[in-house]
């Protein structure tokens, strides 16, 4: 009985408020949008015959055949492929040096690591646009040393959208990758060394196979957020910057047409899937060799 | 493998300096006396005096805590209940949909958790106000407190509970008595995940949020959206400030009564 109770009562909430909100967005992008409350056709007061009658794919087939939303799929997967590589590049040098750092310094450099993390992210992303704004902090210091003649453009471009995802999912990137090598034998590095391999082919070699699960993790954590995002497009894009969170967003709350905002979302989800069941099965397979 | 080369020593500097020096520099900026964000003027602390006379602000800071202290602890109930049920619940009907339902809010989009939420409260008439932003962040919470303490619950020596179970105590007195006070750090850093998550939540609260309530998150993004503001750097560094404590307090905390367990393992082996 307790037992029953104890399954029944999370099992009953994940049911009512994750897995029916999906199947009404699934529902309602097969919807027609409609000038009434709320604002689409068909609805269950119309009887269950005409319900299923007025059900159909013409939101998708919209949706395919208008060049913006094609478009925002493929720059968002662009942008969040693109972030992804870079926070590695920028993250794996911090990992590695925490690896490397004497033991009593490891807990401190953790912590400092997963401060960011509790820190709103929504703040992070603010702070970027007080420095990358025209007479903002780093354009001042540039004019400064005189390495630049006149203010760069940054914020409201792409590039201030890829310096957001990094600096918001980094710890995403670092712990997981520095988890990796924390493991790592140092023997096995020495071997290679004694052997004859020069340090570059002993890190090229041995150090960056072993931290491969690391790597692919810390990939997954930072793609997965990055392709869906909405605060960092708005904040620090431009409006030439086409991210589907963002599409999703005005959808619903500009042009008002839930049922395309839904379709927006259901293929989302569909792209989203891939990458999802292939981290999935990369933690099953560490969480296995550890084992 | 622990002797530092100059380049490990130069990508750590580097690497900490990026984290760390957009809010050092968002910090000073909020004691800037001038209305322009750019040009230091001196030093001053009139946004914060500004801030505490903005009583829309301070509205918005009191909806976001009562959210995130309910939301958090529902979260924290229904994410033990479900890592219990996870790792010692044996098989069941629908596990498989369960343990899903699980982790996929973890991975998910938060337009499309926002989007969903939204759909199914108007589709069901629930005014969006407090409430609904309760159970909107209760539900993606309670799957991250339920991956915390699972993993708590994976690590720890089963034998204790059989022994509770049989030495007499019922089923949930062996929960009580012997279970939660070995898994209690996990479910305390479960509650503060959930916590922060809920203060930290814009997308999902803009969603599930109506005009009867409005978060701090989302006041701070209507602000921004039009550019850089002192009264923001000021409401920021308070926010900052108040994350740093608590986590190191938290930390310090932890590691005391880590430290003192150890003591008393090694006067309890001596005995």
């Amino acid at each position: 009985m307790q037992r029953l109770v104890l399954i029944a009562v999370p099992y009953a909430w994940l049911l009512a408020l994750f897995l029916v909100p999906f199947a009404i967005v699934f529902k309602i992008s097969l919807s027609d949008i409609a000038l009434a409350i709320p604002p689409y056709t068909p609805t269950l007061d119309d009887g269950l015959a005409t319900f299923f009658a007025a059900l159909d794919f013409e939101n998708f087939t919209f949706l395919a055949s208008d060049d913006l939303y094609w478009k925002a799929y493929l720059s968002s997967l662009q942008i969040a492929s693109v972030s992804t590589v870079l926070t590695l590049f920028v993250a794996y040098p911090i990992a590695y040096g925490m690896a490397r750092a004497p033991q009593e310094w490891r807990p401190t450099l953790m912590m400092l690591v997963i401060l960011p993390f509790w820190t709103s992210f929504l703040i992070r992303v603010y702070a970027w646009m007080g420095i990358l704004s025209q007479e903002g902090f780093l354009n001042q210091f540039l004019l400064w040393t005189g390495i630049v003649g006149q203010p760069l453009t940054i914020l409201n471009t792409n590039i201030a959208v890829y310096i957001g995802i990094v600096y918001t999912y980094l710890p995403f990137m670092i712990l997981p990758i520095y988890a990796a090598l924390d493991r790592l034998d140092g023997s096995l590095i020495e071997a290679a060394e004694d052997l004859g391999c020069s340090r570059f082919q002993a890190f090229w070699l041995v150090t960056i196979p072993l931290s491969r699960n690391g790597i692919i993790a810390g990939s997954f954590l930072v793609f997965i957020p990055a392709l869906g995002e909405f605060v960092i497009p708005s904040l620090l894009g431009g409006s030439q910057t086409l991210m589907i969170g963002k599409v999703l967003w005005e959808e619903f709350f500009n042009n008002r047409d839930w049922p395309v905002a839904s379709a927006v979302a259901v293929i989302l989800l569909l792209i989203l899937i891939v990458p999802i069941v292939l981290f999935q099965r990369n933690q099953q397979k560490q969480a296995e060799q550890d084992a | 493998m622990s002797r530092l080369s100059w380049f490990n020593v130069t990508s750590l500097t580097l690497g900490f300096a990026f984290l760390y020096l957009p809010m050092v520099i968002l910090i000073i900026y909020s004691f800037n006396a001038s209305q322009l964000v750019t040009v230091w003027a001196g030093f001053s602390t009139r946004w914060y005096g500004e801030l505490l006379r903005n009583e829309a602000f301070l509205d918005a800071a009191w909806v976001t805590i009562k959210v995130a202290i309910m939301s958090s602890t529902l979260a924290t109930v229904l994410g033990t209940m479900a890592a219990y049920v996870l790792v010692r619940g044996g098989r069941f009907m629908g596990r498989t949909l369960f343990s899903g339902m699980i982790y996929a809010p973890l991975v998910m989009p938060e337009v499309i958790t926002g989007l969903s939420l939204l759909l199914l409260f108007i589709g069901i008439g629930l005014d969006r106000g407090v409430l609904t932003i309760v159970l909107a962040h209760t539900t993606f919470s309670m799957c991250f407190v339920s991956v915390v303490v699972s993993s708590r619950l994976l690590t720890f020596d089963r034998s204790l509970e059989e022994a509770a179970l049989d030495l007499g105590c019922s089923a949930f007195d062996a929960f009580r008595l012997v279970t939660l006070p070995i898994i209690a750090p996990a479910v305390v850093s479960g509650w503060l995940l959930a916590f922060t998550l809920s203060l930290d939540d814009l997308v999902i609260a803009s969603f599930t949020a109506g005009p009867a309530a409005t978060t701090l998150p989302i006041k701070i993004f209507s602000a921004v959206r039009l550019g850089v503001s002192p009264e923001i750097n000021a409401l920021s560094t308070i926010m900052i400030a108040v994350v740093t404590v608590g986590v190191i307090t938290a930390s310090l905390v932890s590691k005391r009564s880590m430290v003192r367990k150890q003591k008393e393992e090694r006067a309890a082996g001596q005995t």
